[in-house]
């Protein structure tokens, strides 16, 4: 029961059940949809960029998933709401080398608050894709590729 | 051999699931600290001890290209390979060996009959029938065939319990129509379908008819002369031998009348610089050195599954199947889909409140595989609504006690998700 405690932490259970920051964005100028066939996640990102500071106003998703996508997914908009790209993108770096295990520190770990709860990930190589989505598809609509879908396949 | 009369099944001794179960040697190990309980056996099965055996024998005694050379070791590896042509012959009822063409499995099978019987006979207008439950491979060649050739696919639909609406099969089948492709039990559903109803309808408009036999074999006596199909196609290592190997049936008439499919060398019976001439079938339909070893080691699975007895083997998984369909419903939250009375042991469901691929990871902590995602099979999941499905497939080393851990996985499952 340890290691299934230490992947469906208790933040997660929670955020999958009650996401945060979840529904449409009137105020959206960018949006992405993000969308994992094998799987099924399938979710859309609304982004309130500036476009003179590129600052991250606001952030809000909508769509369906497994417990891992959905909740990772609310825990990136409250974690990258009200920052700059250049914030987000080391943000997602930390995220991303912690739950592929593929490099990073203990000590940049500690800076991402909350995301630390998807350490036990990478001990789930296929489940990575489920939890990197919406960051995915939250980065390529930051770049402005606003077309088409991204997909962690 | 393999069509065995049901009375002799009655009278055969009672099926040894744990005597079968040590024929395979991976069903030891452990996972994540748990015994393995594997039930991913559509997706692939795994191999008896005497299937690695026979590939390491042909590897280590045997290895030679095949119909080349006149030393004794070509001669070997050619008997080797063309003896195990003859087992997949009678394994199936082929009225001849030279009827069974090895490819890599039941896709490359459908692409073959695809480009080399449909493509050429397709005017624009035609009509290809294939069936809602198909898997993408039995669909999207089709779908290809149709772009490019004028030709329009038509949809059996399916019925609420998973079974194909044959009112309306019926009327789908028609003057129009030259071919159906349809799979003989459903990856996802499990149903099987009624294959011989289908080809007496087809043949009564003159259409031929493909059967994806991936899910089929592995599962159940297998008869092409009494199903009355014009090909049937399926996959060695879902039949419990090597991956990379697979056969395609197909009726004498129409597989000589065939272009090749890929061009090259054994294929040929002359070549000069300005044209060749194609070897007889099967062998035009076998370009390049073929995977003797992964046919050497399918024929030692049929070896295996012979001595086990179709029959039998249909007869124990039967009972599993049901155990697992009454286990599976007691579970609060789980919902069956594919429930009609004629099915392979194949189960897929969903659990109200959890994904699929949570459930999948949950049970993986228990040891235990599972299918989870679309099955490729995105059109029947789109046909129930989910965007992915689990499912337990079972084969005949599977257990009672199997089933009742994959409920204790699902049942904790749903207390951590909910």
């Amino acid at each position: 029961m340890s290691e299934l405690r230490e992947l469906y932490q208790q933040v997660i259970l929670d955020h999958n059940k009650s996401p945060r920051n979840f529904g449409s964005l009137e105020s959206a100028n960018r949006h992405k949809e993000g969308y994992n066939p094998l799987c099924g996640d399938h979710l859309h990102v609304h982004l309130q960029v500036a476009e003179d500071t590129d600052r991250l106003e606001d952030i809000r998703f909508e769509g369906s998933g497994c417990a891992i996508s959905k909740a990772s997914a609310s825990l990136m908009t409250e974690a990258v709401k009200g920052k700059s790209a250049a914030e987000i993108e080391g943000i997602f770096q930390r995220f991303h080398n912690l739950v592929t295990g593929e490099g990073g520190t203990e000590a940049d770990f500690e800076t991402i608050g909350k995301l630390a709860v998807f350490a036990g990930v990478r001990e789930f190589p296929m489940r990575v894709k489920c939890a990197t989505l919406a960051w995915h598809a939250m980065r390529s609509a930051l770049g402005d590729d606003a077309e088409g879908a991204v997909t962690t396949e | 051999m393999t069509a065995a009369a049901p009375s002799k099944a009655a009278a055969a001794p009672a099926f040894d699931v744990e005597a079968v179960r040590g024929d395979f040697p991976i069903l030891g190990r452990a996972v994540r600290d748990h015994h393995l309980v594997y039930l991913d056996n559509a997706a692939t099965a795994q191999k008896p001890r005497s299937v690695v055996d026979a590939i390491c024998r042909y590897y280590e005694e045997e290895n030679s290209n095949i119909h080349r050379g006149v030393h004794f070791l070509s001669q070997q590896a050619t008997f080797a390979y063309e003896r195990a042509r003859g087992r997949v012959s009678t394994f199936i009822n082929a009225p001849e060996s030279s009827q069974v063409v090895f490819l890599r499995g039941t896709t490359e099978a459908a692409n073959l009959v695809a480009h080399s019987y449909a493509r050429p006979r397709l005017d624009v207008g035609d009509e290809i029938v294939i069936t809602h439950m198909e898997h993408h491979s039995n669909i999207v060649p089709w779908q290809q065939l149709c772009a490019v050739t004028g030709a329009v696919l038509r949809v059996v639909p399916v019925t609420e319990i998973g079974e194909l609406d044959m009112t309306a099969c019926k009327q789908l089948i028609g003057e129009r129509t030259r071919l159906v492709a349809v799979t003989h039990a459903s990856n996802v559903l499990g149903t099987i379908n009624p294959v011989r109803r289908i080809c007496d309808l087809a043949h009564s408009r003159g259409a031929v008819v493909f059967v994806d036999g991936a899910q089929g074999v592995p599962h159940l006596p297998v008869n092409v002369q009494e199903l009355g199909c014009d090909f049937y196609a399926f996959s060695g290592h879902k039949l419990f031998g090597p991956t990379g190997i697979g056969a395609l049936y197909g009726r004498s008439e129409l597989l000589d009348v065939m272009d090749p499919y890929e061009r090259g060398g054994s294929m040929i019976q002359s070549v000069t610089l300005e044209e060749s001439t194609f070897a007889e079938v099967p062998t035009r339909f076998e370009a390049g050195t073929p995977n003797i070893a992964g046919a050497v080691g399918l024929a030692s699975a049929i070896d295996y599954l012979n001595g086990l007895g179709m029959d039998r083997i249909a007869a124990y998984e039967e009972q599993l199947l049901a155990y697992g369909h009454t286990e599976l419903q007691r579970i609060e939250g789980v919902q069956l889909m594919g429930t009609s009375a004629n099915k392979v042991s194949v189960i897929s469901f969903t659990v109200e409140g959890a994904h699929p691929h949570d459930i999948g990871t949950i049970l993986d902590m228990e040891g235990v595989a599972v299918r989870t995602g679309h099955h490729c099979a995105q059109p029947l999941m789109s046909r129930y609504g989910v965007p992915a499905m689990a499912r337990a497939s079972l084969a005949f080393y599977n257990t009672r006690d199997e089933i009742d851990t994959l409920c204790r996985g699902l049942r904790k499952a749903r207390e951590v998700l909910s």
